[in-house]
């Protein structure tokens, strides 16, 4: 059915002018997901402008030029974008072939983290310094291989048409891959991004056709495990006062509860169309922390209000609009499992980091996709969105 | 790939990514629809608290206003000290609770440990004083008396001190002047409650944390000049508390002056002579109890006759009022309103409550006049008086046969009194009241203004009361349950009054009429009450509200208020009835009942009026009232267990008189030792920069007690056996 001379990036394609195969009806410029581009696009930079605002007076932070974060912001959006293309250009059935070393590579990085290369930030052991002010967070990438190695190893047989639904021994090897590098990051601890992937892990299970039991199982094997965390003590305190503080922000005002209680004075003082971009007195008095980063939203809420606010969440919602049409469209099981991934990676994240500013998630240090400052996170997104692009590039015509 | 369907997926994997994407946009309307509650519904409250969040308030104080004296002499003001202060946000973060620091904050301040950490807790309904009950944010003082020395000390090992501070603060003082150490009448300060902060938040004043507030005295009622205004600059901050702009700056009112009309050095001659009256009465001997006299407590008061003014006020036991500023000890407290002290913050010129006694009289008199009896007729005065089986002794008198209105007076004759009343109450239907029943001696006393406050600006005046038909009812309604359980017939001399009461408590007695004619039974006055009256006798007839106000004057000077006198009515007696009165006052100084007191003294350049009064109380010793004036002064002093009026209470009296016009015992006025020969009426002097001028002020130097010999004979055998 899906013929292989539907494919622009194909070599094999008739010779071509530069604009006649752009113009062409099958040229990837055509077949691109113009919506889901111009989304990310606008997400990444209502961030850098959000972003901007938060850290043009954080004078100890920008190192005393205001446009410190702005410039880095755009040149990480920058950077995405170079390797959403790059992703498109070999395409995710290309890079199938190197799953294995990517995701290697992403265990290699984690553990480095393990290692005294790996710094601690916010209380997460989960960053690797590099040299010149750069960091890494290796979790990220993990996220992307993740969905890789899990997508690969689930539709290979499916794919070829042995079978209908991966059998339990494939979900079981499958799941494998998944936990090995989540251990690890367990270990940080960053239970955040842990938190990400085991749903990244369940959408891509449900995608992948795996038996009801994998998917009851998982979702049972995850409320146990959080449970069996709580009640033997392995969390750090850290993390038990940031679910208390999430639960009661009046608890201590002035000490975990102030993240909470100071995010959600500066949405709700935003108002319907918020104080205007640079405006906010919460965001130039600084009273919330990692505005930049992880509590980014506020800034949208407080200085542009509900109007603001809500675009972010409407720009997300064509993102996931337009993914999960993508996971529909196509017809080969590896690439419907990708989308999947990621639009429950995307989902998830941006619910926890959203909802946490709004008081109905406890803190986790995750960021906002496309918004919040952070290259690695920057990055990882623009490659899920270069592994979209290409899955719907690659789709039949006929579909 | 036969086997899969035309779309590449098995319905099983269709379905599933359907749930995932309603889970998706369930997800995303969840966060829409907080957004919505958070920013368009409840987007206000947080406006606000944002508000709140980012500013903050540098309090400047206000100087508190003066209390001056009416020459310009301060009562109160305020004065540099060193204040140790500690920071209880900070102790509270301390492992121990600041314990460590507070032990040795003590040894460096030479106070034990457990008063510094007594300081420092707060109050609550269960810890007794002292306690903080101000502001748990506001830095507590320890102590307002630090040397430099041991501020150094503190400064210099801060790192030892955790949020204590010492810092040069102005604080109240009490200055005494002369020994005028006017503590009742002054009042005193202590920190805001949070209650009261509350409470006057949308006023136009509204406190601050650090305020103290006027408790008592003239403190408390001119609290809102003398308070002035808090310098507040409010200043935007980011949350690390640093300055990003200025929102608002209030710059600091300092409190308004208040000029009284007390006179320092009249003051510290009534304080000294109600306290060696009070002395000398201890030494007496009651013929009664067989005791020496208790003269446990006493006031006095000395007012402008015709303006209701006060010259002076003083209240006996008394205290330092110094003892509140910066934090009452615990000790101080105690000894302060314990009831062994006898509360000595209880002014006992406006608060204090007992019979009148004879000083009554003048109103009894005028309420006979109005009753229709002709003030200059003839009026039995036997030795005693009888209703039915019971007998009322001439207690303050002998028989005198037939005499006027005014020679009752002049020699306190009870039973002419007795007699009077006795009649109306038999006119106005005895135990069964008529409905037009005058009750001529009860109406009067209420249009002397008794049995409600005078008005005076001091605060928590008690009414005393006037023992009407309508009071008898009410207390007896309030009381029957108890009398009738604890009342015994042929019981006790207890159990039978209370058997009484029960029975017919609510019925006015003949007995109880003739009791009150003369100013005894369940009858009460305030010292200020009987000034007011007497005053108004002395001015023609025109009750005017005591007043120590006279003005309030701006701190620099430039706007001065003054506080004119006002009057709350007319003394129900025409001007001959007054004029008659006048004269058989003046008669009690010359010939009657305090004439022993008052020999020697110069009655044709200063006239002199006056009215004694020996008030029983049951189960105590009898209270001495002297009231008296002249044409500019109304001077009325009460000793309570003191004895007789014109024995306990009418010599201090007259030496009050003596400094005030400059009088020697054997009455010789050398004008220029005169205190106040006449009432002043100009305020102090402004000086240019707004600094008011006070004027030097000597200790009273009491004069030598003359070897008079009218005053060693003690009063004249004639009147021995006499109550007064």
């Amino acid at each position: 059915m899906a013929g292989t001379g539907g494919f622009s990036v194909s070599s094999y394609g008739p010779k071509r002018g530069a604009w006649t195969r752009l113009a062409a009806r099958d040229s990837m410029a055509r077949r691109l997901d113009w919506p889901l581009l111009f989304s990310s696009l606008a997400l990444s930079l209502l961030g850098s402008l959000l972003v901007w605002s938060a850290t043009r007076n954080r004078t100890q932070l920008n190192q005393g030029d205001p446009y410190f974060f702005l410039l880095r912001h755009l040149l990480n959006t920058g950077i995405g974008v170079v390797l959403m293309i790059g992703t498109i250009w070999l395409g995710h059935r290309t890079l199938r072939g190197a799953v294995p070393v990517l995701y290697g590579l992403s265990v290699i990085l984690v553990v480095l983290v393990l290692t005294p290369l790996g710094a601690t930030i916010n209380g997460a052991h989960a960053w690797i310094l590099l040299p010149g002010g750069f960091s890494l967070q290796p979790s990220e990438f993990v996220k992307v291989t993740i969905i890789l190695g899990m997508a690969m190893m689930l539709a290979a047989r499916v794919d070829a048409g042995d079978q209908i639904h991966p059998d339990h021994w494939t979900v079981a090897k499958s799941l494998g891959v998944a936990v090995l590098p989540m251990a690890i990051v367990m270990l940080m601890p960053d239970l955040g991004s842990v938190m990400v992937m085991v749903v990244i892990v369940l959408g891509v299970l449900l995608a992948s056709g795996a038996s009801n039991r994998w998917v009851f199982g998982l979702i049972g094997a995850g409320a146990a495990g959080a449970v069996t965390v709580a009640a033997l003590g392995l969390l750090d305190e850290y993390q038990i006062n940031r679910f208390a503080a999430f639960a009661n922000p009046e608890l201590d005002p002035a000490g975990v509860g102030y993240n909470t209680n100071q995010a959600r004075i500066a949405i709700g003082s935003g108002g319907l169309t918020g104080t205007g971009l640079f405006k906010g007195s919460q965001t130039t008095g600084q009273f919330v922390p990692e505005q930049q980063t992880d509590f980014v939203f506020t800034v949208a809420g407080e200085e542009l209000g509900f109007v603001g606010a809500g675009l972010i969440l409407l720009l997300l919602g064509v993102v996931l609009w337009r993914a999960c049409r993508i996971a529909r469209e196509t017809t080969e099981l590896y690439g419907t499992i990708i989308a999947a991934g990621i639009i429950t990676w995307f989902a998830f994240q941006s619910f926890e980091n959203i909802g946490m500013t709004l008081g109905i998630m406890p803190v986790a240090g995750l960021p906002l996709p496309f918004v919040s400052y952070g290259g690695t996170s920057m990055f990882a997104v623009w490659i899920a969105v270069g592994l979209l692009q290409s899955i719907r590039v690659q789709r039949p015509m006929s579909a | 790939m036969s086997n899969i369907p035309e779309t590449g997926r098995t319905p099983r994997v269709q379905i599933r990514l359907m749930v995932i994407q309603v889970l998706v946009f369930s997800l995303l309307l969840t966060l829409g629809g907080r957004l919505w509650y958070l920013q368009v519904r409840n987007g206000r409250e947080y406006t606000d608290e944002a508000k709140s969040n980012h500013v903050q308030q540098v309090v400047q104080p206000a100087v508190r206003g003066s209390i001056l004296d009416t020459r310009g002499v301060p009562l109160a003001d305020n004065e540099t000290r060193l204040v140790v202060s500690t920071s209880r946000t900070e102790l509270m973060k301390m492992d121990d609770g600041g314990k460590a620091v507070l032990t040795r904050l003590a040894d460096v301040l030479g106070m034990k440990p457990k008063e510094v950490m007594d300081k420092v807790r707060l109050c609550d309904s269960k810890t007794p004083q002292p306690c903080w009950n101000g502001s748990p944010y506001q830095p507590i003082p320890v102590t307002d008396e630090a040397t430099t020395q041991q501020a150094l000390q503190i400064r210099e090992r801060a790192e030892d001190f955790p949020g204590v501070t010492a810092e040069p603060t102005a604080v109240r003082r009490y200055t005494a002047p002369g020994l005028a150490n006017t503590a009742q009448v002054l009042g005193y300060l202590s920190p805001v409650t949070d209650e009261e902060i509350t409470k006057a938040q949308d006023t136009d004043s509204p406190y601050l944390r650090s305020d103290q507030v006027g408790r008592s005295g003239l403190e408390r009622t001119y609290d809102k000049q003398l308070r002035g205004k808090a310098g507040v600059t409010r200043y935007e901050v980011d949350n690390l508390g640093r300055v990003i702009g200025l929102a608002r700056s209030d710059v600091a009112v300092p409190g308004d002056h208040v000029v009284t009309s007390v006179d320092a050095r009249v003051q510290a001659v009534a304080e000294y002579e109600l306290n060696e009256a009070m002395k000398a009465a201890r030494k007496e001997m009651d013929r009664n109890t067989n005791t020496h006299y208790k003269a446990d407590s006493g006031a006095v008061v000395v007012m402008e006759a015709k303006t209701g003014r006060i010259v002076a006020m003083a209240s006996q036991p008394t205290y330092d009022p110094n003892a509140w500023v910066g934090g009452i000890s615990a000790k101080d407290y105690a000894r302060l309103t314990g009831k062994k002290s006898n509360f000595p913050l209880l002014n006992r010129a406006i608060q204090g409550q007992a019979a009148p006694g004879s000083i009554f009289k003048v109103v009894s008199s005028t309420a006979a006049v109005r009753a229709g009896y002709n003030f200059n007729g003839n009026y039995p005065c036997p030795s005693s008086y009888s209703i039915g089986g019971q007998t009322f002794q001439n207690f303050e008198s002998r028989g005198y046969g037939s005499i006027t209105l005014g020679k009752a007076l002049e020699v306190s004759c009870d039973t002419v009194f007795y007699g009077l009343a006795h009649k109306e109450w038999i006119k106005d239907g005895g135990l069964k009241p008529k409905k037009d029943a005058k009750n001529w001696f009860y109406t009067t006393a209420h249009l002397f203004g008794l049995g409600k406050e005078t008005g005076i600006d001091l605060p928590n005046e008690v009414t005393g009361r006037i023992p009407d038909r309508e009071w008898k009812q009410k207390f007896w309604e309030a009381n029957k349950d108890g009398w009738c359980k604890q009342g015994k017939k042929g019981g006790t001399y207890i159990q039978r009054l209370a058997y009484e009461g029960c029975l017919e408590g609510n019925r006015m007695r003949a007995g109880d009429s003739v009791n009150y004619s003369i100013g005894q039974g369940d009858i009460l006055v305030t010292p200020i009450q009987m000034a007011t009256i007497y005053s108004a006798i002395s001015n023609g007839g025109t009750l005017y509200n005591p007043v120590v106000g006279k003005a309030i004057v701006s701190a620099d000077g430039k706007h001065v208020k003054k506080i004119e006198p006002k009057s709350h009515g007319k003394l129900p007696m025409n001007q001959k009835t007054r004029d008659q009165i006048d004269k058989a006052l003046a008669a009690v100084t010359t010939t009657g009942s305090a004439a022993w007191r008052f020999g020697g003294w110069p009655q044709k350049q200063i006239p002199m009026h006056a009215k004694t009064g020996t008030a029983e109380v049951y189960g105590k010793q009898t209270t001495s009232w002297f009231a008296s004036y002249t044409s500019d002064y109304t001077i009325v002093m009460t000793i309570s267990q003191g004895g007789t009026g014109s024995g306990a209470s009418g010599p201090a009296v007259r030496k009050i008189y003596e400094a005030m016009y400059g009088l020697d015992p054997k009455g010789n006025q050398d004008i220029g030792k005169a205190l106040m020969p006449e009432p002043r009426t100009e305020l102090p002097k402004i000086l240019p920069d707004g600094q008011i001028e006070a004027p030097k002020i000597l200790p009273y130097d009491p004069p030598k007690e003359p070897l008079d010999e009218q005053t060693l004979a003690g009063p004249p055998a004639a009147v021995a056996a006499r109550r007064d």
